[in-house]
């Protein structure tokens, strides 16, 4: 999958989960779920939702590479790309 | 033949507005069934009917908000002759009257009583509105009788936006529906409700490694959260201490057998609700995470079922990860106790003889002194702890 296909698919569940946040004025580096104000539920639906839509597992030990927006988008790239 | 009424959703709650019927006049329903949905302080819920029958005849017109015990449909039983064409029944739609005081109505609205208007379309006919914007104003605490429709006729969000000199002058700053919900149901219970309050950290490093251990091999949509293992321990410590389990009304305690866990939750645009989790102390943890993240996404989709917002036996609220050490819970009433997680914390803590690193976390408990005493609470907050060193047998 193309790189830009996977940040699509990124930025749609982050959507869905924080519609009220507008991803474009998030820090990037900064912690996910401090700037999308999301709980370990919230994270657990997004890395349910991701792993089904990129066919990636997604592993609990993975979490630690998935600390901020860039860090979870690497991460994909890396896997599904 | 029997009515179908406008259910109480809490008891915080005194009127709620018809938006959506899902089963139309001839069709059959069976007791479950989610028949309609009404817009509350608390958001759109949908509510079901408790028995089994056919619907004959709608008593309600949409977008009318009645007062709790109203009549919404009646309800033909099934092998019940139908005393009257469904025609004739709808004929005989009662016409909503309108308050001159909102307030008083509510407080004498009787359940039998013929359905009273809170607020609500004028008297010359009834005010057709987009649901988006009959949402929009029921957040805001918007009165829809202030509003003026645009050129159409019906009032859509940019009518919402604009509002009209007697919007701005009735309503300098309304308080959002879900702040007013909120402020009524805490207002009560600290005016009524003695409450003490007690806390406990505990050492949950073998649930968090038994949560780690599960996770590992599993799929998202498969893994636990530390939280379900908090909702079981706190089931399985209730039945040891059903004091807290249960219902205070007109000066009685009415105990519960089961344990309805009412799950605070955040709602983003503000607020929170706590929906309860039924049975718990009978679901499996793989179970009850199924129930906890359907509620969840309920919550955050804003739409609930009725029982589960007025059956709750008692509440936890969790901080999650991302909080502070201890909250201390006001009691939802008419419940008895609300369980407190603050988040987990990694703390220097002795260990068979040793200092070790391990994770904690403080437990909390505000319980009303009507019912319990301080001794047997920490009994009760002492045997959610020891629930919590046995993961496996949650």
């Amino acid at each position: 999958m193309k790189a830009s296909e996977i940040e699509k698919t990124l930025r749609d569940e982050l959507r869905r989960i924080a519609p009220d946040i507008e991803i474009d004025d998030i820090d990037q580096g900064a912690e996910l779920r401090e700037e999308f104000d999301i709980d370990s539920m919230d994270f657990l639906t997004l890395v349910t939702a991701l792993g089904k839509r990129l066919k990636l597992k997604m592993p609990e030990a993975d979490y630690p590479k998935m600390m901020s927006f860039s860090d979870m988008l690497g991460y994909l790239q890396n896997k599904a790309g | 033949m029997s009515q179908f009424l406008m259910p109480s959703l809490g008891a915080d709650m005194e009127a709620g507005t018809l938006v959506e019927w899902l089963k139309k006049p001839g069709e059959t329903v069976a007791r479950g069934d989610i028949i309609a949905v009404v817009e509350t302080q608390k958001g759109a819920i949908e509510i079901e009917v408790f028995e089994d029958g056919v619907l004959s005849a709608y008593l309600i017109d949409l977008g009318t908000k009645v007062p709790v015990g109203t009549p919404l449909a009646t309800i033909q039983k099934l092998g019940e002759a139908n005393p009257e064409a469904p025609k004739e029944v709808a004929s005989e739609k009662i016409t909503p009257t309108f308050a001159k005081e909102p307030a008083k109505a509510v407080a004498k609205s009787s359940p039998t009583a013929v359905p009273t208007a809170i607020t609500g379309p004028p008297v010359r006919g009834r005010q057709r509105i987009t649901p988006a914007a009959r949402r929009q104003a029921a957040q805001a605490g918007i009165d829809l009788a202030t509003l003026a429709p645009g050129p159409d006729g019906i009032i859509s969000l940019a009518d919402l936006s604009a509002p009209t000199d007697r919007t701005r002058a009735e309503q300098p700053a309304p308080m959002s529906g879900m702040r007013t919900a909120i402020a009524a149901a805490m207002s009560r219970s600290k005016r009524e409700i003695p409450h003490y309050y007690l806390a406990h950290t505990v050492d949950i490093t073998v649930a968090e490694k038994f949560v780690t251990k599960t996770n590992k091999k599993r799929a998202p949509e498969q893994r636990l959260l530390l939280g379900a293992l908090y909702l079981k321990a706190v089931a399985r410590a209730l039945a040891k201490y059903p004091e807290m389990n249960g219902h205070f009304i007109d000066g009685v305690f009415h105990g519960s057998k089961a344990t309805h866990i009412g799950v605070a939750t955040n709602i983003r645009s503000g607020g929170l609700i706590a929906p309860s989790i039924h049975d718990v102390e009978a679901l499996e943890l793989d179970r009850l995470m199924v129930g906890l993240r359907d509620l969840v996404a309920r919550v955050r989709a804003g739409r609930f079922r009725a029982r589960e917002l007025s059956d709750a036996t008692i509440t936890v609220t969790s901080l999650g990860d991302r909080g502070v050490d201890l909250l201390y819970g006001v009691i939802n009433p008419p419940q008895v106790a609300i369980v407190g997680f603050g988040t987990q914390v990694e703390r220097p803590w002795v260990h068979k003889g040793k200092i070790e690193r391990r994770q904690t976390v403080t437990v909390t408990l505000a319980a009303d002194h009507r019912v319990s005493d301080g001794h047997r609470a920490a009994l009760f907050l002492n045997a959610i702890g020891k629930h919590l060193q046995t993961p496996e047998t949650l």
